[in-house]
């Protein structure tokens, strides 16, 4: 099916119209029989990359599946997210990793692509066969143990001089567990000395991000840092970088606009890993990504079972939904954000970082079209009922967030028209 | 109030009711007879996941002089690790028609997200590191009998703060009753953020007992004396050196307790590590109130219980 979608703004600046054939690539003039898609008001963007995602199949099918991840990431505005390696089991073997390719290229709403474990089931101790991952028919090149930071300096060092045969990098979960324990779960600070909460001091991602990059610069190889919370990471980051250090970073949509107070009536929604920080942080973050110390903006979308957060704080499951609401919430956090940096931090860099090519490409002819159309003036007020996630861990429910997505889409092919998700078979109506 | 969750719950004028109720209940004590019908036909629940003898007790006898259905259920171990999540097992309970809910979790904020999820009053009996609120309550009414107001006097709390529930609900109750209170321990057993709270809560902090025994702090001498259970597995978290070397930091030995005017009360919740956090000349001191905080805890658990479950007070309770 080819498509002329009329009158979009390229990247908040200029109309024009766009035109896709029926291999699902720009062309520079209307495909005959094209369906026309009426794009009036709205922005044209690449179509967003998602750094981090937890779609959680294999194994807790009960809080998200490839399928409903994939189309909670349409709704969101995505047309490629990379899927987390801690599954069970964990994506440390080529053959789970090309299942979980398998299965996205049948939801095909989005390119999922695996993220390969750095560890063999997480552990930290032996290598996974990162480069078995990287030969199978998923062509895993982003490696990360994330929910557990590889914290043996030693086998981290390995991790990064490994990966340069085939131009892999290392996402790392920066955490270290000496400092942050598997019990911390409150920004330390004043309001966890008041509620009595294991302290997850901003130190403890500090020090990994700080020896990563020494480690990175060492090993003459590629680092990317998951998550990033701190304004102390945010300068070690500013630091690396300005002594050409290969680092990239990324934040996550609720670093951005949420804070530790939220925590004051236990409520284990907010209860997430990296934990959420002070208003310092966040204004430190906000600052970074706008002047590219942190390159991309990351959901860590992580679905829970409703019996998973109905714990005590302490016990409950870390993670919170995002890939619905991203760019909402990076409207709202970041109201000036031009949309071309929106582009560049939402999809242009985080693909260049995870090596897809089809993904964050300009919006010109002869490049696959994968695009979003926002309503730049509309805004939202989310429904956690409403969602395509089988989960409803959402710290969103309620708030009011800037610009809708109206149209996504991938490959081609619609896959969310007015804001609900495209019918399978339909795109002739 | 619908529940007793935290001391922040309560306004001075309830706090300074509910002390008013346990003196009545006090006197109960002293009687050969000591039920009450006031909760007849009302069902307690007291739901312990961490071993607790003194505080389920309380709770236990509170009810039973009160002449409430007391029905004790342990569940120790984590829900979490046994597969039902805490919101399951609670309402379970509740389900069998429950009008009060004591609860102690292992886990800080536990009653707060147990009071979301059912209709029954809910008391917090220890929530992990958060609150005791009963124990503060108990601890206040216990001082007001032998200083009269609070207003104004001094109290040292001195231990591992950053593990106690006592602590934090007790800096919130003295200081709300007018007390001027410092907190005492070595900067590792102090709770992160502790500079901006205390300023913010307008209580004082010290590392130095000695100093703060002796009256060389803003506040002068204290005119009562607070000690906190310490663990002696603090060590393997690197919080100190040695039993030996806190106890003389920050026990209270035999030296110190000389340095205490005889009318001074000391406190402690208990169980006491006797040799550790304080010396047996000073927990069988004539000033400790030790045991007499037992016995308020009971006029306290009672007037509590009384206050959330006995509706409309009508002919009042005597």
């Amino acid at each position: 099916m080819s498509l002329v979608i009329k009158g979009a703004s390229l990247l908040g600046e200029g109309t024009t119209d766009l035109f896709i054939d029926d291999t699902g690539t720009f062309v520079d003039a209307a495909p005959s029989g094209a369906e026309t898609v009426d794009a009036d008001g709205l922005v044209a963007l690449p179509g967003l990359v998602d750094l981090h995602t937890h779609l959680r199949e294999p194994g807790r099918e009960d809080a998200e599946t490839i399928l409903t991840g994939s189309q909670a990431a349409a709704l969101g505005g995505y047309t490629a997210v990379l899927a987390m390696a801690n599954t069970s089991p964990v994506t440390d073997t080529a053959e789970a990793a090309t299942r979980v390719w398998e299965l996205g290229r049948e939801a095909g709403l989005v390119h999922v692509q695996p993220v390969g474990a750095v560890t063999r089931g997480l552990a930290g101790e032996e290598l996974a066969e990162l480069g078995l991952m990287h030969r199978s028919r998923a062509g895993v090149t982003v490696f990360s143990d994330d929910g557990k930071c590889v914290h043996d300096a030693r086998v981290m060092r390995r991790a990064l001089e490994y990966v340069k045969a085939f131009g892999g990098v290392v996402s790392q979960h920066s955490q270290d567990p000496s400092l942050a324990g598997p019990a911390a779960c409150c920004h330390e600070g004043e309001l966890s000395g008041r509620l009595g909460l294991p302290g997850w001091p901003g130190i403890a991602e500090e020090v990994i991000v700080a020896r990563d990059v020494m480690l990175a610069r060492h090993t003459g190889s590629r680092v990317h840092v998951a998550h990033v919370s701190t304004a102390g990471s945010v300068e070690v980051l500013r630091w690396a970088k300005a002594q050409g250090i290969d680092v990239t970073a990324e934040v996550t949509p609720h670093h951005l606009l949420l804070t530790t107070d939220l925590l004051v009536g236990y409520d284990p929604t907010y209860k997430v890993n990296p934990p959420l920080r002070p208003q310092e942080d966040v204004e430190a973050l906000r600052a970074a990504l706008v002047d590219g110390t942190i390159d991309a903006v990351a959901t860590d979308h992580a679905p829970h079972a409703r019996h998973d957060k109905e714990h005590a704080f302490v016990d409950a499951a870390f993670g919170m939904l995002g890939i619905e609401t991203a760019l909402g919430v990076v409207r709202t956090a970041l109201p000036d954000l031009s949309w071309a940096d929106v582009a560049r931090v939402m999809s242009v860099t985080p693909a260049r970082i995870a090596g897809l090519a089809a993904q964050g490409r300009p919006l010109a002819p002869g490049n696959p079209a994968n695009l979003v159309l926002v309503d730049p003036d509309a805004s939202v007020t989310v429904d956690r009922d409403a969602s395509a996630s089988l989960s409803r861990n959402n710290p969103w429910h309620g708030r009011s967030l800037s610009s809708r997505v109206v149209h996504t889409v991938y490959a081609g092919r619609v896959t969310v028209r007015d804001g609900a998700l495209a019918q399978a078979g339909a795109h002739s109506s | 109030m619908k529940h007793l969750l935290s001391i922040d719950d309560l306004s001075t004028d309830e706090i300074i009711q509910l002390f008013e109720t346990a003196a009545d209940m006090h006197d109960v004590q002293g009687r050969e007879v000591k039920k009450l019908p006031a909760l007849r036909g009302r069902t307690v629940v007291n739901m312990f996941f961490e071993d607790s003898t003194r505080t389920r007790s309380s709770f236990e006898i509170a009810g039973k002089w009160l002449s409430a259905d007391v029905i004790n259920v342990s569940a120790k171990g984590s829900s979490a690790s046994k597969g039902e999540s805490l919101r399951d097992t609670v309402l379970t309970v509740c389900a069998m028609g429950v009008d009060g809910l004591v609860i102690r979790h292992p886990a800080s904020g536990a009653a707060v997200q147990v009071s979301q999820w059912v209709d029954a009053a809910v008391v917090n009996a220890g929530d992990g590191m958060h609150e005791h609120p009963t124990q503060a309550l108990l601890d206040a009414y216990t001082l007001r009998r032998h200083l009269g107001s609070l207003e104004g006097r001094h109290v040292a709390i001195v231990g591992d703060l950053t593990h106690s529930r006592v602590f934090r609900s007790n800096v919130q109750c003295l200081t709300r009753l007018g007390a001027r209170v410092t907190v005492v321990a070595p900067p590792t057993l102090m709770p992160s953020g502790i500079g901006a709270w205390s300023a913010a809560a307008g209580f004082e902090t010290s590392y130095d007992l000695d100093e703060v025994l002796r009256g060389a702090g803003v506040h002068g001498r204290p005119d009562a004396v607070m000690m906190l259970r310490v663990q002696r597995e603090r060590m393997s978290g690197a919080f100190f050196p040695s039993p030996r070397e806190y106890t003389v930091g920050y026990g209270l030995t035999r030296d110190r307790l000389a340095l205490l005017e005889p009318d001074v009360p000391i406190c402690h919740p208990g169980p006491m590590n006797r040799g550790l956090e304080i010396a047996a000349d000073a927990a069988d001191a004539a000033q400790s109130v030790v045991l007499e905080q037992v016995s308020s805890g009971l006029a306290i658990r009672m007037a509590v219980l009384y206050h959330l479950l006995a509706g409309e007070p009508e002919g009042g309770i005597a």
